[in-house]
């Protein structure tokens, strides 16, 4: 009798999870009706740094490519809307893809050098590429040089989408166009955590696995590990494009030390995910509330925060190196974004 | 006679796997014994039970006595227990003299073995002295571990599978140094595929078979069915 | 002839990143540790010896040989307490807990220090030069350079001459049979970054005498480390002496063309090598 199987990765968590996902993400379209401005600026900073977190989490947690250069990406896809904006005329809102899209362009020949690169190597490799970026871009006079340049009031009192903003909640333009970026960023955070998890879910996520625990075993049954790589560096290096691009639309302003900047776009992001939970779809989604919650606290202190940061962040890479969500996750068993793979056999599809 | 080393009981695992069941072996004062077995059968495991590599309870090792069973390696060493290990382990950045030296430079012992005596025990060694450990063949490379594991004047001996990957002329070489090594006072634990050469050279001789003793007799008396049987598990 | 100035001082720059480059070179060979707080260390060994310069009014040569001792057994604890319980196959735990001490370490200098710019006084020694004929060189960066290659001779000697250099190159081979021959390796591995700390406070003496510092400017210095570091090859001291030339000179005839392009240059220069050598100008055989 020949019994029939199915792989699955949906489980009883994983579709509650689901159903909720959709509850939260309706709630938040239409929550600038009725919460303050304030309110609205954090979810912005909480979604956008969320969206670069399981990006980066992709990449290192899934990927097992440890980047500390990520913020080339950050910084080059906001400048390359800033000069689609500037010097093209474009109106912002497109101009967030023209960011995404010259971030792939500029990751192609950074993977091709950091990748020859093994390990530890690879880690400062990203990171000279992002010095390299930033040192460059601080010479394109035209967007500012080494001090950055902001919007032009043509630019910013035409974007695209702010008027319906007006209209369907009565606020001025700033609001307005704070609306909007909350919803832009909500709608990005939305989709990359969707495409990552499909991504993981498919084949391409049980490739990135074997590829990550044993390259050479991996190559053996068939999986292209060179392939892989690209594909993960690029997709990342294209969210991060068009998140940092986004980033910069709702600040307005742009310079090479911030939109480059290490300690906002690689320290913060690398101590949500781990504080979070690394490898993980969960994890960064923790890590980002803590790492909100403690900002709010502590940003009165200024270095004293800073300094909590590095101090939790060793302890927990130390003690508890799968972070929040790994602790409570082998506690309990849950797993919100089930990736494993589990066999159902003939009786339990008859039930399914 | 004097037990100088002894395991009680002795159970490891790696994980889920069960590599021993709680084995006994004895080791007196100037005796050589062998432990013969298959592969896989734990003998290494033994050993690295015994050094230090692996860590069991403390009381499932005892050293004159006194159980070492939690200790690291390093403390192990440091009792007088050396080993040579399997597969060599020369180290590749250290030359051939180099790698004798540091068998000798952690436990400071006044005793027969010292570079010169070593290089009268491989005379080929001093021709070699100079060369990076790895540059030897397998046979020289071997003479350098079991003089590595000699520089520290060691009480006990523990030789993991020293005829492994060697022409039998070369084993035959190796072993003839080892009346020299009983002579200068110090009690060897040798671990062998080569059934031949470890009763040649053994007092008492222990079999293993998946992680138990299954056999145990004097080296001279011991007959060949047993062996057998000890060994691989049915009937000659 | 003001190539042959500019590539002099290129070189002699080069010694000023080969001793920032040496701790690390020594940690990463032997641990294949990478400590990203390396440059902020160097930070903390300045302000060590600026304390002890300005609180006795010792001189700064003098301030080191008390300084030295104290990194020393900071960086041996660093490594007994925190950095061993990294160690393993991943090279995530070290990479992310050094970014942790990293962070810790520039705020809290912060805090002790304000983010003011201090420069450690050298007296006669901070103008004066010396005329070599063909060009003229300031005897602190002539002294830099001759100090860093003392200090890779002096390295060299411990890693080839001494027990504790054996020790040393067993570990780093291979820990386990290191062990078998009675070594520990967690002490092994704290000696040596107390070794490396030492080395970290003579390259903090001449940062601190040749420029001005302060709490941040740490990343910046352990870029320029890694990059001789790599550029040199893992595990060979003078090849990152190399790397830290290279880097110098790169970065010196970048700033006599633009100095706008001082620090881009160096860069290129790193990525221009690791394109044609992926390991490294000498790197060791068994990697």
């Amino acid at each position: 009798m020949a019994r029939t199987y199915r792989v699955t990765t949906r489980t009883r968590a994983g579709q509650i999870t689901g159903l909720v996902a959709l509850a939260l993400v309706a709630l938040g379209v239409v929550l600038p009706a009725f919460v303050p401005r304030g309110v609205i600026l954090d979810l912005f900073f909480i979604l956008t740094m969320l969206t670069l977190a399981q990006l980066w989490n992709l990449l290192a947690g899934y990927g097992g490519l440890v980047s500390v250069g990520q913020q080339a990406f950050v910084g080059i896809g906001a400048y390359a809307m800033f000069a689609a904006v500037i010097l093209w005329g474009m109106n912002p809102v497109p101009a967030i893809l023209v960011g995404g899209g010259v971030a792939v362009l500029l990751a192609v020949p950074s993977a091709f050098f950091a990748f020859r690169l093994q390990g530890a190597y690879f880690a400062i490799g990203t990171w000279v590429v992002a010095e390299i970026t930033r040192l460059s871009i601080a010479q394109w006079k035209a967007l500012g040089g080494g001090t950055g340049t902001s919007l032009p009031r043509e630019a910013t009192g035409n974007i695209m989408g702010v008027d319906l903003v007006r209209s369907l909640f009565g606020v001025r333009e700033a609001a307005a166009r704070d609306i909007l970026a909350y919803w832009l960023a909500l709608a990005l955070a939305v989709v990359t955590i969707g495409a990552i998890y499909m991504l993981l879910r498919n084949r391409l996520g049980l490739a990135l696995a074997a590829v990550r625990d044993n390259t050479e075993a991996a190559r053996s049954v068939g999986v292209d590990a060179g392939r892989l790589k690209w594909v993960v560096y690029l997709l990342t290096a294209l969210g991060t494009g068009l998140t940092g691009a986004l980033i910069h639309l709702q600040t307005a302003r742009i310079s090479p030390d911030a939109a480059f900047s290490v300690t906002n776009w690689t320290a913060y992001v690398i101590f949500i995910v781990v504080i979070g939970g690394i490898g993980t779809i969960e994890g960064p989604i923790l890590g980002v509330l803590v790492f909100f919650a403690l900002q709010t606290l502590l940003a009165d202190y200024g270095t004293w925060y800073l300094l909590a940061l590095g101090l939790i962040g060793i302890a927990v890479m130390l003690f508890a190196p799968r972070g929040l969500w790994g602790l409570i996750s082998a506690r309990t068993g849950i797993h919100l974004f089930p990736v494993q793979r589990r066999l159902l056999g003939q009786d339990q599809l008859k039930g399914d | 006679m004097s037990i100088l080393l002894q395991t009680i009981g002795l159970t490891a695992q790696y994980g889920d796997f069960r590599a021993l069941f709680g084995v006994d072996i004895e080791l007196n004062a100037g005796e050589t014994v062998a432990i013969i077995g298959a592969n896989g059968a734990g003998k290494s495991t033994l050993l690295r039970s015994i050094t230090g590599v692996m860590v069991n309870a403390p009381e499932q090792v005892l050293h004159r006595g006194t159980p070492i069973g939690a200790l690291p390696a390093d403390q192990v060493m440091a009792r007088g227990i050396a080993m040579v290990p399997e597969g060599r382990k020369l180290f590749p950045s250290l030359t051939v003299e180099e790698n004798l030296l540091i068998g000798g430079q952690m436990r400071r012992v006044a005793g027969p073995w010292t570079l010169e005596a070593v290089y009268d025990l491989f005379p080929i060694l001093r021709e070699r002295r100079l060369n990076p450990g790895t540059a030897l063949s397998g046979g020289q490379q071997q003479m350098v571990a079991i003089g590595r594991a000699l520089m520290s004047n060691p009480e006990i001996l523990l030789c993991d599978e020293i005829s492994l990957g060697l022409a039998p002329v070369v084993i035959r070489d190796i072993y003839a140094a080892m009346p020299r090594i009983k002579a200068s006072g110090a009690s060897v634990i040798i671990v062998e595929q080569d059934i031949g050469q470890a009763l040649r050279v053994a007092d008492r001789v222990y079999c293993m078979m998946e992680g138990r003793v299954t056999l145990t007799g004097a080296a001279a008396t011991i007959s060949r069915e047993a062996i057998h049987t000890a060994y691989f598990g049915d009937a000659a | 002839m003001i190539w042959i100035d500019t590539l002099v001082q290129g070189i002699l720059l080069g010694g000023l990143y080969a001793l920032f480059a040496a701790g690390l070179s020594l940690m990463f060979g032997i641990m294949r540790l990478v400590n990203l707080a390396h440059g902020d260390l160097i930070v903390l060994a300045a302000y060590l010896l600026l304390v002890l310069v300005t609180m006795t009014g010792m001189h700064p040569f003098v301030a080191v040989l008390i300084a030295a001792p104290v990194m020393f057994a900071i960086g041996w604890g660093l490594q007994r307490v925190v950095l061993n319980r990294t160690l393993g196959k991943d090279i995530l735990p070290p990479l992310l807990v050094t970014f942790g001490l990293s962070v810790v370490l520039q705020n809290a200098l912060l805090e002790g220090f304000t983010a003011d710019s201090r420069r450690i006084p050298a007296g006669p020694l901070e103008t004066a030069s010396l005329d070599l004929g063909v060009v003229t060189v300031g005897v602190m960066p002539l002294l830099t350079f001759l100090t860093a290659v003392g200090v890779i001779i002096g390295l060299n000697q411990i890693f080839y001459r001494t027990a504790l250099g054996r020790a040393f190159r067993a570990t780093s081979d291979d820990p386990v049979t290191a062990s078998l021959m009675g070594i520990n390796p967690g002490r092994v591995f704290a000696v040596a970054t107390g070794l490396a700390m030492v080395v970290v406070t003579i390259a903090a003496l001449y940062l601190g005498m040749r420029s001005n510092f302060d709490p941040s400017i740490g990343p910046a210095r352990l870029i320029y480390a890694f990059e001789a570091v790599i550029i040199g090859g893992l595990g060979s001291l003078w090849g990152t002496l190399a790397g830290g030339v290279i880097i110098g000179v790169a970065q010196t005839f970048g700033a006599a063309i633009n100095p706008e392009w001082q620090i881009l240059a160096g860069h290129i220069a790193f990525v221009v090598v690791l394109l044609i050598r992926p390991r490294g100008l000498f790197p060791r055989a068994n990697d």
